[in-house]
């Protein structure tokens, strides 16, 4: 009786040391992943990341539209206003051949029609229009952004945190061949790119 | 970037002609800002037309806000689920009260929150904050992680038994569960150790999150995704309606990491509420085979052979690790197949040596035919970084697979041997008891047991049928 009592104890010790060590191992795992090189301060809601679309790598191979685990992309076109040319001849609105100079939908290079087109004004002749992006109906194709990039550029796409689920893998981060997708501070999840933020002189962002 | 067509400079260069011809600001200046910094078609000035804004801030803070709140009633959800559920299996005994909760966190922690944020992809994150210091890891995926290890440790693997929405979904499929055989669970289960080895090593090298990208459910959850996913989904729950809960046992690395823990945990689920009486009938109820019957004691000449046996293996634990190690490391090719890099090095390598053999060979067509030039090519020549640059980041992320790669070898190998080793040792039972490190506190097997069916009152008319099938045992 005793020699199976001393048995016991031997394994109840065992168990012991090895559950101390099971806690010391996630604590220590734990504690090491949340202050690695960072301060206790950062181990807080500043953490959250969401996924980005640098819109310097990005080539608008067209990805984006097919690869969202979202029936409809969470990618959409932005325009950013500051950098566009207000040209006649948009080459994100129009083909490059073709075309005729009105917003007819055969003379749309945008295939959901979202690229709006309006008349701002008349100026030594030339005329200007704005173009904008109607949400909804853009499908994050890309092809004003690849027109666009021809001329001045200012058509990119984004990834919008009101769609994006923010999966932990994203699926267009692993299909996007130029690797322009990357996790971005979840308070600051919009990237513009580097001629837009000298216009805006908000200097350069983290690499 | 697909090809532009080939009338298409022509094109370009009238329309950047007319474009700066017309344009009012004078030629000199608008040349140079293009050139320097600026777009090349000026910001034209308007007489009332405002310029609008993309300022995103104030949509930005609203939905960020809103989200950091809902993670931490996620969390709230996780810790009162693992509670519940730990109530519900070790002290309630409840079977219904832990399928209640499953139906509660697939709908909550499922459905409405579509999979993410969960423990089992947390592992990843919590690889790559630990591997990478440029990655933080948010505190609540940190909670994730943690929480359900320590509640294991504590109470057994009641986390999967109703608040982890995998197992959920799988439990509530399980009608007709079939009884795999020993031999192929135990090597079926060996696959579980694999997985989360090959997971931690793509995830420290930053080459993929795996188990996210082969989540056979979320895909059902979110009610959209890739068709190939859900078609593995749907495999997946047809599957379980027969074999119980086929990705917890058989895949999921998490799980592998909970059945560590479990078998350690401080309290357990137990199959009878009192003393087992032995009556067998709890014997085929588990389909998850996590019920141990009491053994049989050996008899005494066999003893020097399973000692034998033990030593052998014991001996044989280092080669397996070492092997493993070797193979790991030679496995540097396949896994970089996964990483983007290195895929997108080779293929400007083979970009190059194509183009010299083109250059050396004068009578063909010197020219890269346009159609063998990639989406990936495409966007490294536009944006990528130098080719010296990329063999660089391409040659140290190998390095690094080719460690991580020996690492996995090596896990896998102690992974086998401790399997081995833990085949031959025998423990004596007199009981039947759950498997700590297969039981998924599921409480199926309380039904089973007369002494639960006497306490609980589910039979009515349990005394005469009670007695007499403990008097014929």
């Amino acid at each position: 009786m005793a020699n199976s009592q001393d048995k016991f104890d031997r394994r109840a010790f065992v168990a012991n040391v090895a559950r101390c060590a099971s806690v010391l191992g996630i604590g220590g795992t734990a504690a090491w992943a949340a202050l690695k090189d960072h301060t206790p301060e950062s181990l807080r809601e500043s953490n959250e990341t969401r996924w980005q679309i640098d819109p310097d790598k990005c080539t608008a191979c067209g990805n984006c539209e097919t690869h969202c685990v979202l029936d409809l992309s969470a990618v959409k076109a932005m325009q950013f206003f500051k950098m566009c040319g207000y040209c006649d001849v948009c080459t994100g609105y129009f083909p490059t051949s073709g075309y005729e100079l009105d917003s007819g939908a055969e003379n749309e290079l945008c295939p959901t029609g979202a690229v709006i087109r309006n008349h701002i004004e008349n100026k030594a002749g030339v005329r200007y229009f704005e173009y904008t992006i109607d949400e909804p109906r853009c499908v994050g194709c890309g092809k004003c952004v690849e027109g666009c990039a021809l001329m001045n550029g200012s058509l990119y796409l984004q990834i919008r945190h009101d769609r994006c689920v923010n999966c932990n893998e994203c699926a267009i981060e692993a299909a996007c061949p130029a690797q322009a997708i990357r996790r971005v501070p979840a308070d600051d999840p919009y990237l513009l790119k580097k001629t837009a933020r000298d216009i805006l002189g908000k200097g350069s962002e983290d690499a | 970037m697909r090809r532009l067509p080939r009338n298409f400079i022509p094109i370009l260069a009238v329309i950047c002609v007319a474009a700066c011809a017309v344009v009012f600001v004078d030629f000199g200046g608008t040349v140079a800002s293009a050139s320097a910094e600026g777009p090349p078609i000026p910001l034209p000035e308007f007489t009332e037309y405002k310029i609008p804004d993309n300022d995103f801030s104030e949509q930005i803070t609203k939905e960020t806000g809103s989200s950091l709140k809902r993670e931490y009633l996620d969390l709230g959800a996780l810790v009162v689920g693992i509670l519940l559920a730990s109530l519900f299996a070790l002290v309630i005994r409840s079977r219904r009260g832990l399928l209640l909760l499953a139906v509660v966190s697939l709908a909550w922690l499922g459905f409405w929150r579509e999979g993410c944020v969960c423990a089992i992809g947390a592992i990843q994150n919590v690889t790559l904050a630990v591997a990478n210091p440029d990655y933080a890891i948010p505190a609540v995926v940190l909670a994730f992680f943690t929480i359900p290890l320590i509640s294991t440790l504590l109470f057994g693997r009641t986390f999967c038994a109703a608040v982890c929405p995998l197992g959920a979904i799988q439990e509530l499929v399980a009608l007709r569960p079939v009884k795999v055989p020993k031999w192929l669970d135990h090597a079926l289960g060996l696959f579980a150790y694999v997985y989360l080895g090959l997971a931690v090593a793509l995830a420290a090298t930053g080459t993929a999150f795996l188990i996210c990208r082969y989540d056979p459910f979320v895909a059902f959850f979110r009610r959209t995704g890739d068709t190939n996913m859900l078609i593995f989904g749907g495999c997946f729950l047809l599957l379980g309606v027969f074999v119980a809960r086929p990705y917890c046992r058989y895949l999921c690395p998490y799980g592998a990491l909970l059945g560590i823990l479990s078998k350690l945990s401080w309290r357990h689920l137990k199959i009878p509420p009192t003393d087992c009486i032995n009556c067998r009938l709890c014997e085929d109820s588990c389909p998850y085979g996590a019920i141990d019957e009491p053994t049989v004691d050996q008899s005494l000449d066999k003893r020097p052979q399973a000692r034998r046996r033990l030593v052998c293996l014991l001996l044989l634990l280092p080669p397996l690790i070492g092997g493993g190690a070797l193979l790991g490391i030679m496995c540097e090719k396949p896994l970089g197949q996964l990483d983007p890099t290195i895929c997108l090095a080779e293929e400007v390598r083979a970009d190059i040596a194509k183009q010299e053999a083109a250059a050396d060979d004068t009578t063909a067509d010197v020219d890269v035919p346009e159609e063998e030039i990639t989406d990936t090519l495409d966007a490294f020549r536009t944006t990528g970084p130098t080719v010296e640059k990329l063999f660089e980041q391409a040659a140290e992320k190998s390095n690094m697979l080719r460690t991580a790669g020996g690492w996995l070898g090596a896990w896998i190998g102690l992974v086998l041997g401790i399997k081995l080793i833990h085949l031959s040792i025998r423990r004596k039972r007199t009981d039947y008891q759950p498997v700590r490190a297969n039981c998924v506190s599921c409480g199926r097997c309380f039904w089973y047991c007369p002494n639960e069916t006497d306490i609980q009152r589910l039979v009515p008319i349990q005394t005469a049928d009670t007695n007499t099938t403990r008097e014929e045992q």
